[in-house]
């Protein structure tokens, strides 16, 4: 244990994912020793993201304003909606160039072992962005791990009888992993290959 | 260093750090392991989906001083995959793998019967020969008796009168009219007819049962289950009948009706 605000510091920073108490202890003692210029520069980042940032009022993901860059931009493709568990899952599919369409980020996946089922997820919005009957494609690219699977059969089962292209990310990205650690190559090519469901 | 290896079943799993996960993993003959997958998120792990929920595997692990450590994985059967394609049988197939690590009480503390039972549930779950609302009654029932916790179903479980009038879960299970508390449930004839059925395992007689003593038979067992867990499986509240998969159509959107009583 470490005197107050040391001790603060490293409490606060091993609450973080993935962060543990040993590293903690570092990043604490790298804040302390860095130039208080930068310390300052870091302060105010985390401050000013709770009050700037947002989550897009159409498709969840964060947005500097009201709606994200994405929903803004005339030249997507206003048919196709593509469904990801997080806000980290838009950039690693914006990097691969392959998707030309919109997002929706449905904040997780199901998980009735943690208490979160599809009523905790942002399901219903995604069904009224549907209601109009622009959109003809979901392209449902949630986690290639057995959540991710299990929330794509139960989003498959609710949209197929509305009509709609229901399509799954499928060949090349390998099961069991999360998608944003997918490289580029290959989430590229499984946004090629994505398969239609049959629910 | 110490190397043991066993077959299990994967309970959970919960992310740690950058790309590792903790496995919960009820064994054949080690019981319940908490154990470290290395670099199981990443993509290119050698572990690939093998150690995910579900998951039937022939495993080895490596002592730890504070968790033991994945070495090795095959999968033997992968029941999640199949699973996963059956939203119903899915959210079934998980209020089994919380019951059955919650129901396995010491970690490492070896219990062949649960581990059999839980593997013979899943198997009968993805066969998809009952239906599930049934297997998962039928597990609870055996997994509670195989905890010690069996509800009497034959006898008052206070005094032994054969004359059942109800059933109490404070009690222990069916009462006679004599010893039944306040509140006590009136199940039907029939309803504990079938919790007999399915804690003997006797399907050709479960099968038959009726809809509304179905219903009738997983809210005691439901309710059962849940007073003798301190804690309550979670995910029971979202465990969804076959029969009562949404509709599209957004007005009755969200009204899941959840299957057992919390
Ligand atoms: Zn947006
Ligand atoms: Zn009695």
């Amino acid at each position: 244990m470490y005197e107050g605000v040391v001790q603060s510091l490293i409490d606060e920073l091993g609450l973080l994912p993935g962060v543990g108490p040993k590293s903690a202890q570092r990043i604490a003692f790298h804040i302390l020793s860095a130039d208080p210029a930068d310390v300052r520069r870091l302060a105010q980042v985390l401050t000013e993201i709770k009050d700037k940032v947002h989550f897009c009022r159409i498709c969840g993901n964060v947005a500097a304003e009201e709606e994200c860059r994405i929903c803004r931009d005339a030249r997507r493709d206003p048919q196709v909606i593509c469904v990801v568990e997080e806000s980290k899952d838009v950039v690693a599919i914006e990097k691969t160039r392959e998707f030309r369409g919109r997002y929706h980020v449905l904040g997780g996946a199901i998980s009735p072992i943690e208490g979160v089922g599809p009523d905790d997820l942002r399901i219903k919005e995604l069904m009224k962005r549907l209601a109009d009957g622009e959109v003809t494609e979901v392209i449902l690219a949630t986690d290639p791990n057995l959540e991710g699977e299990a929330t794509a059969t139960y989003l498959a089962r609710l949209l197929k009888p509305m009509g709609l292209k229901v399509t799954r990310l499928a060949s090349g990205l390998p099961v069991g992993g999360d998608l944003e650690y997918a490289d580029e190559v290959t989430l590229g090519r499984a946004f090629e290959g994505r398969r239609l469901l049959d629910v | 260093m110490s190397l043991y290896r066993d077959e299990g079943v994967v309970l959970r799993t919960q992310k740690l750090g950058e790309a590792d996960r903790i496995i919960t993993i009820l064994t054949r003959r080690t019981g319940r392991v908490r154990a470290v997958a290395k670099g199981v998120r990443r993509t290119k792990s050698k572990f690939g989906g093998r150690l995910e929920p579900f998951s039937h595997v022939d495993v080895q692990f490596h002592t730890g001083r504070t968790l033991d450590v994945v070495t090795q994985v095959e999968v033997l059967h992968p029941y999640g995959a199949r699973l996963a394609q059956d939203y119903p049988r899915y959210t079934t197939g998980i209020a089994m793998l919380e019951t059955a690590e919650k129901l396995t009480v010491g970690e490492k503390e070896p219990s062949l019967r649960q581990f059999l039972l839980l593997v013979g549930g899943l198997r009968t779950l993805v066969e998809n020969t009952h239906e599930a609302r049934l297997i998962l009654d039928a597990y609870f029932l055996r997994s509670l008796a195989v905890a010690g916790y069996a509800p009497s179903l034959d006898k008052c479980a206070r005094c032994g009168s054969e004359h059942i009038r109800g059933f109490a879960i404070v009690a222990g299970g069916a009462v006679c009219g004599a010893c039944r508390p306040a509140g006590a449930a009136t199940p039907s004839a029939e309803s504990l007819a079938l919790m007999r059925s399915l804690l003997r395992g006797d399907w050709a007689a479960a099968d038959v049962s009726q809809s509304r003593h179905r219903g009738e038979c997983s809210g005691l067992v439901a309710a059962y289950l849940q007073w003798h867990l301190e804690h309550g499986i979670r995910s029971l509240r979202h465990v969804e009948r076959e029969s009562d998969a949404p509709s599209s159509v957004p007005a009755s959107f969200g009204g899941n009706p959840a299957t057992h009583p919390a």
